[in-house]
Protein backbone atom coordinates (compact mmCIF):
# COMPACT_ATOMS: atom_id res chain seq x y z
CA UNK A 1 0.00 0.00 0.00
CA UNK A 2 2.80 2.25 0.95
CA UNK A 3 3.30 2.09 -3.23
CA UNK A 4 0.23 3.56 -3.82
CA UNK A 5 1.04 7.29 -4.75
CA UNK A 6 4.12 5.88 -7.02
CA UNK A 7 1.76 4.64 -9.56
CA UNK A 8 0.98 8.58 -9.62
CA UNK A 9 3.12 10.13 -12.28
CA UNK A 10 2.37 13.60 -10.64
CA UNK A 11 2.90 12.21 -7.24
CA UNK A 12 6.52 10.99 -8.67
CA UNK A 13 7.61 14.93 -10.23
CA UNK A 14 6.91 15.98 -6.22
CA UNK A 15 8.74 12.88 -5.19
CA UNK A 16 6.65 12.24 -2.68
CA UNK A 17 7.32 9.81 0.26
CA UNK A 18 4.66 7.56 1.45
CA UNK A 19 4.79 6.04 4.65
CA UNK A 20 1.97 3.66 6.62
CA UNK A 21 1.87 3.32 9.77
CA UNK A 22 -0.89 1.07 11.09
CA UNK A 23 -4.27 2.71 9.56
CA UNK A 24 -2.64 6.04 8.82
CA UNK A 25 -0.55 7.71 5.66
CA UNK A 26 2.32 10.26 6.25
CA UNK A 27 2.94 11.67 3.11
CA UNK A 28 6.73 13.93 2.55
CA UNK A 29 7.17 16.18 -0.11
CA UNK A 30 10.82 16.44 0.08
CA UNK A 31 12.62 19.89 -0.62
CA UNK A 32 13.51 20.61 -4.38
CA UNK A 33 14.71 23.87 -5.89
CA UNK A 34 12.11 23.26 -8.41
CA UNK A 35 9.27 23.51 -5.64
CA UNK A 36 9.84 27.32 -5.15
CA UNK A 37 7.10 29.26 -6.26
CA UNK A 38 8.96 32.79 -4.20
CA UNK A 39 12.12 33.12 -5.10
CA UNK A 40 12.66 36.23 -2.97
CA UNK A 41 11.70 34.91 -0.07
CA UNK A 42 12.37 32.10 -1.01
CA UNK A 43 9.12 30.21 -0.39
CA UNK A 44 7.31 27.10 -1.53
CA UNK A 45 4.57 27.48 -4.00
CA UNK A 46 1.44 26.60 -2.07
CA UNK A 47 0.37 24.66 -5.23
CA UNK A 48 2.89 22.42 -4.04
CA UNK A 49 1.50 22.10 -0.85
CA UNK A 50 -1.98 22.10 -2.12
CA UNK A 51 -0.87 19.27 -4.02
CA UNK A 52 0.70 17.11 -1.16
CA UNK A 53 -2.13 17.47 0.70
CA UNK A 54 -4.57 16.27 -2.11
CA UNK A 55 -2.51 13.44 -2.43
CA UNK A 56 -2.27 12.44 1.28
CA UNK A 57 -6.12 12.66 1.39
CA UNK A 58 -6.52 10.51 -1.68
CA UNK A 59 -3.83 8.09 0.14
CA UNK A 60 -5.77 8.24 3.45
CA UNK A 61 -9.25 7.28 1.46
CA UNK A 62 -7.66 4.47 -0.38
CA UNK A 63 -5.87 3.03 2.29
CA UNK A 64 -9.27 2.72 4.17
CA UNK A 65 -11.31 2.09 1.36
CA UNK A 66 -9.27 -0.41 -1.09
CA UNK A 67 -10.18 -0.44 -4.77
CA UNK A 68 -8.96 -0.51 -8.20
CA UNK A 69 -9.90 2.80 -8.95
CA UNK A 70 -8.10 6.02 -6.93
CA UNK A 71 -10.31 7.99 -5.11
CA UNK A 72 -11.53 10.94 -7.25
CA UNK A 73 -11.58 14.46 -5.52
CA UNK A 74 -14.77 16.30 -5.50
CA UNK A 75 -13.68 19.50 -4.46
CA UNK A 76 -11.16 20.96 -2.06
CA UNK A 77 -10.53 23.99 0.00
CA UNK A 78 -7.09 25.05 1.15
CA UNK A 79 -6.10 26.92 3.56
CA UNK A 80 -2.70 28.72 3.62
CA UNK A 81 -1.66 29.04 7.68
CA UNK A 82 2.11 29.92 6.74
CA UNK A 83 4.46 30.23 4.45
CA UNK A 84 6.04 27.09 3.13
CA UNK A 85 9.98 27.39 3.98
CA UNK A 86 12.30 25.85 2.13
CA UNK A 87 12.97 22.54 3.85
CA UNK A 88 10.62 19.42 4.08
CA UNK A 89 6.74 19.43 4.34
CA UNK A 90 4.96 16.52 5.88
CA UNK A 91 1.45 16.02 5.33
CA UNK A 92 -1.85 13.77 7.57
CA UNK A 93 -4.89 13.37 6.53
CA UNK A 94 -8.14 11.95 8.48
CA UNK A 95 -11.36 10.93 7.31
CA UNK A 96 -14.10 12.68 8.98
CA UNK A 97 -17.39 10.73 7.82
CA UNK A 98 -17.29 8.46 4.35
CA UNK A 99 -20.98 7.44 3.39
CA UNK A 100 -21.70 5.09 0.31
CA UNK A 101 -20.70 7.62 -2.29
CA UNK A 102 -18.50 10.35 -0.64
CA UNK A 103 -15.86 10.84 2.15
CA UNK A 104 -15.23 13.96 3.35
CA UNK A 105 -11.30 14.47 4.34
CA UNK A 106 -9.45 16.81 6.52
CA UNK A 107 -5.15 16.97 6.25
CA UNK A 108 -3.05 19.27 7.50
CA UNK A 109 0.66 19.79 6.44
CA UNK A 110 3.70 20.70 8.41
CA UNK A 111 7.41 21.37 8.25
CA UNK A 112 9.59 21.59 11.63
CA UNK A 113 6.66 21.48 14.27
CA UNK A 114 3.20 19.53 13.57
CA UNK A 115 1.40 22.24 16.52
CA UNK A 116 2.21 24.95 13.64
CA UNK A 117 0.71 23.70 10.66
CA UNK A 118 1.97 25.48 7.28
CA UNK A 119 -1.58 24.62 5.36
CA UNK A 120 -4.77 22.85 5.59
CA UNK A 121 -7.19 21.03 3.32
CA UNK A 122 -11.21 20.30 3.51
CA UNK A 123 -11.88 18.16 0.56
CA UNK A 124 -14.83 15.21 -0.48
CA UNK A 125 -13.65 12.15 -2.73
CA UNK A 126 -16.47 10.17 -4.68
CA UNK A 127 -15.75 6.69 -3.39
CA UNK A 128 -15.86 4.14 -6.04
CA UNK A 129 -18.24 1.55 -4.68
CA UNK A 130 -20.90 -0.37 -6.43
CA UNK B 1 -2.33 49.24 -18.49
CA UNK B 2 1.25 49.88 -20.04
CA UNK B 3 2.66 47.18 -22.22
CA UNK B 4 5.62 46.26 -20.56
CA UNK B 5 3.22 45.12 -18.15
CA UNK B 6 1.66 42.47 -20.42
CA UNK B 7 4.58 42.04 -22.39
CA UNK B 8 7.20 41.46 -19.99
CA UNK B 9 6.11 41.20 -16.29
CA UNK B 10 3.05 39.34 -16.40
CA UNK B 11 5.03 36.14 -18.70
CA UNK B 12 8.01 35.93 -15.89
CA UNK B 13 5.17 35.96 -13.34
CA UNK B 14 3.45 33.36 -14.95
CA UNK B 15 6.18 31.22 -15.16
CA UNK B 16 9.35 32.90 -13.95
CA UNK B 17 9.64 30.79 -10.52
CA UNK B 18 11.53 27.86 -10.81
CA UNK B 19 7.87 25.84 -9.76
CA UNK B 20 5.96 27.06 -12.80
CA UNK B 21 8.91 26.80 -14.85
CA UNK B 22 9.18 23.33 -13.77
CA UNK B 23 5.40 22.77 -14.55
CA UNK B 24 5.54 24.24 -17.72
CA UNK B 25 3.25 26.90 -17.38
CA UNK B 26 3.23 29.54 -20.25
CA UNK B 27 1.57 32.94 -20.14
CA UNK B 28 -1.00 32.88 -23.02
CA UNK B 29 -2.10 36.93 -22.98
CA UNK B 30 -4.97 38.58 -21.65
CA UNK B 31 -8.50 37.43 -22.95
CA UNK B 32 -11.49 40.42 -22.45
CA UNK B 33 -8.98 41.40 -19.65
CA UNK B 34 -8.44 38.78 -17.94
CA UNK B 35 -4.87 36.72 -17.88
CA UNK B 36 -4.32 32.96 -19.01
CA UNK B 37 -1.85 30.07 -18.79
CA UNK B 38 -1.34 26.79 -20.82
CA UNK B 39 -0.47 23.80 -19.58
CA UNK B 40 1.23 21.80 -21.88
CA UNK B 41 0.19 18.22 -21.20
CA UNK B 42 3.08 15.80 -20.04
CA UNK B 43 3.18 12.60 -19.20
CA UNK B 44 4.49 13.18 -15.85
CA UNK B 45 1.82 15.66 -14.52
CA UNK B 46 -0.93 13.04 -14.95
CA UNK B 47 -2.99 12.09 -11.77
CA UNK B 48 -4.35 8.49 -12.82
CA UNK B 49 -2.05 6.27 -14.84
CA UNK B 50 -4.78 4.37 -16.33
CA UNK B 51 -6.65 7.35 -18.06
CA UNK B 52 -3.64 10.08 -18.73
CA UNK B 53 -6.21 13.10 -17.17
CA UNK B 54 -3.34 15.57 -15.75
CA UNK B 55 -3.36 15.94 -11.75
CA UNK B 56 -6.02 17.14 -9.19
CA UNK B 57 -3.04 19.14 -7.63
CA UNK B 58 -1.58 20.70 -10.86
CA UNK B 59 -4.82 22.10 -11.63
CA UNK B 60 -5.53 23.35 -7.84
CA UNK B 61 -1.55 24.68 -8.55
CA UNK B 62 -2.29 26.39 -12.26
CA UNK B 63 -6.11 28.24 -10.23
CA UNK B 64 -3.96 29.62 -7.40
CA UNK B 65 -1.39 30.76 -9.59
CA UNK B 66 -4.05 32.36 -12.34
CA UNK B 67 -5.32 33.84 -9.52
CA UNK B 68 -2.55 35.47 -8.35
CA UNK B 69 -2.17 36.80 -12.25
CA UNK B 70 -5.63 38.08 -12.01
CA UNK B 71 -4.95 40.23 -9.05
CA UNK B 72 -1.60 41.92 -10.17
CA UNK B 73 -3.60 42.38 -13.63
CA UNK B 74 -6.22 44.02 -11.59
CA UNK B 75 -3.35 46.31 -9.48
CA UNK B 76 -1.85 47.18 -13.24
CA UNK B 77 1.33 46.29 -11.07
CA UNK B 78 3.55 43.73 -9.22
CA UNK B 79 3.19 43.53 -5.46
CA UNK B 80 3.68 41.03 -2.87
CA UNK B 81 0.59 38.85 -2.56
CA UNK B 82 0.09 35.76 -0.96
CA UNK B 83 -2.80 33.22 -1.05
CA UNK B 84 -5.02 33.57 2.15
CA UNK B 85 -7.83 30.32 1.00
CA UNK B 86 -8.61 28.19 -2.30
CA UNK B 87 -11.85 25.90 -3.28
CA UNK B 88 -11.69 24.02 -6.12
CA UNK B 89 -14.76 21.87 -7.62
CA UNK B 90 -13.51 19.69 -9.98
CA UNK B 91 -16.46 19.54 -12.86
CA UNK B 92 -15.00 16.80 -15.14
CA UNK B 93 -12.12 14.61 -15.77
CA UNK B 94 -9.88 16.94 -18.25
CA UNK B 95 -9.22 15.21 -21.79
CA UNK B 96 -6.01 12.92 -21.94
CA UNK B 97 -3.48 14.54 -23.75
CA UNK B 98 -4.61 17.73 -24.76
CA UNK B 99 -3.14 21.13 -23.03
CA UNK B 100 -4.97 23.07 -20.57
CA UNK B 101 -6.05 26.26 -19.96
CA UNK B 102 -6.68 28.62 -16.95
CA UNK B 103 -8.51 31.91 -17.08
CA UNK B 104 -8.87 34.14 -14.12
CA UNK B 105 -10.88 37.13 -12.84
CA UNK B 106 -10.42 39.72 -9.64
CA UNK B 107 -13.43 40.58 -9.46
CA UNK B 108 -13.35 42.90 -6.18
CA UNK B 109 -9.72 44.78 -5.01
CA UNK B 110 -9.83 46.41 -1.68
CA UNK B 111 -6.97 47.85 -0.01
CA UNK B 112 -5.73 44.55 1.82
CA UNK B 113 -7.93 41.39 0.10
CA UNK B 114 -8.45 40.44 -3.52
CA UNK B 115 -11.48 38.46 -4.82
CA UNK B 116 -10.97 36.01 -7.81
CA UNK B 117 -12.87 33.45 -9.90
CA UNK B 118 -10.83 31.11 -11.67
CA UNK B 119 -11.59 28.35 -14.23
CA UNK B 120 -9.65 25.75 -16.34
CA UNK B 121 -10.51 24.32 -19.44
CA UNK B 122 -9.14 23.11 -22.88
CA UNK B 123 -10.94 24.74 -25.51
CA UNK B 124 -13.81 26.98 -24.14
CA UNK B 125 -14.41 28.68 -20.64
CA UNK B 126 -18.04 27.72 -20.58
CA UNK B 127 -16.76 24.42 -20.33
CA UNK B 128 -14.12 23.97 -17.28
CA UNK B 129 -12.70 21.61 -16.11
CA UNK B 130 -12.44 22.93 -12.58
CA UNK B 131 -13.30 25.97 -10.84
CA UNK B 132 -11.63 28.32 -8.35
CA UNK B 133 -12.75 30.64 -6.03
CA UNK B 134 -9.81 32.32 -3.95
CA UNK B 135 -8.73 35.23 -1.73
CA UNK B 136 -5.37 36.88 -1.55
CA UNK B 137 -3.72 38.97 1.01
CA UNK B 138 -1.85 42.17 -0.56
CA UNK B 139 1.03 42.49 1.72
CA UNK B 140 1.39 46.23 0.69
CA UNK B 141 2.79 48.76 2.65
CA UNK B 142 0.53 51.15 4.81
CA UNK B 143 1.35 54.14 2.39
CA UNK B 144 0.56 52.27 -0.06
CA UNK B 145 -2.75 51.51 1.42
CA UNK B 146 -3.82 54.74 2.37
CA UNK B 147 -2.89 56.01 -1.56
CA UNK B 148 -5.23 53.12 -2.77
CA UNK B 149 -8.42 54.16 -0.65
CA UNK B 150 -7.70 57.58 -0.85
Amino acid sequence: MSDLLDRIPYARFLNLQTLVSGDEVTVILPFADRLIGNPMLPALHGGSTAALLEMTAMAQVALAFPSPRLPRPINVTVAYLRTGRPVDVFARASISRAGRRVAHVQAEAWQEARSQPIASLTAHFLLDNP
Amino acid sequence: MHDSFVDTILPQLAAGAAHTGALGFVFDGLHDGEPRIRVPWREDLVGDPDTGVLAGGLVTTLLDHIGGLAVWTAMDEFQPIATLDLRVDYMRAAHPGVDLLAQAKCFRLTPTIAFVRAWAFEVDSSDPVAAAQSAYVLNRTRAARDEVAA
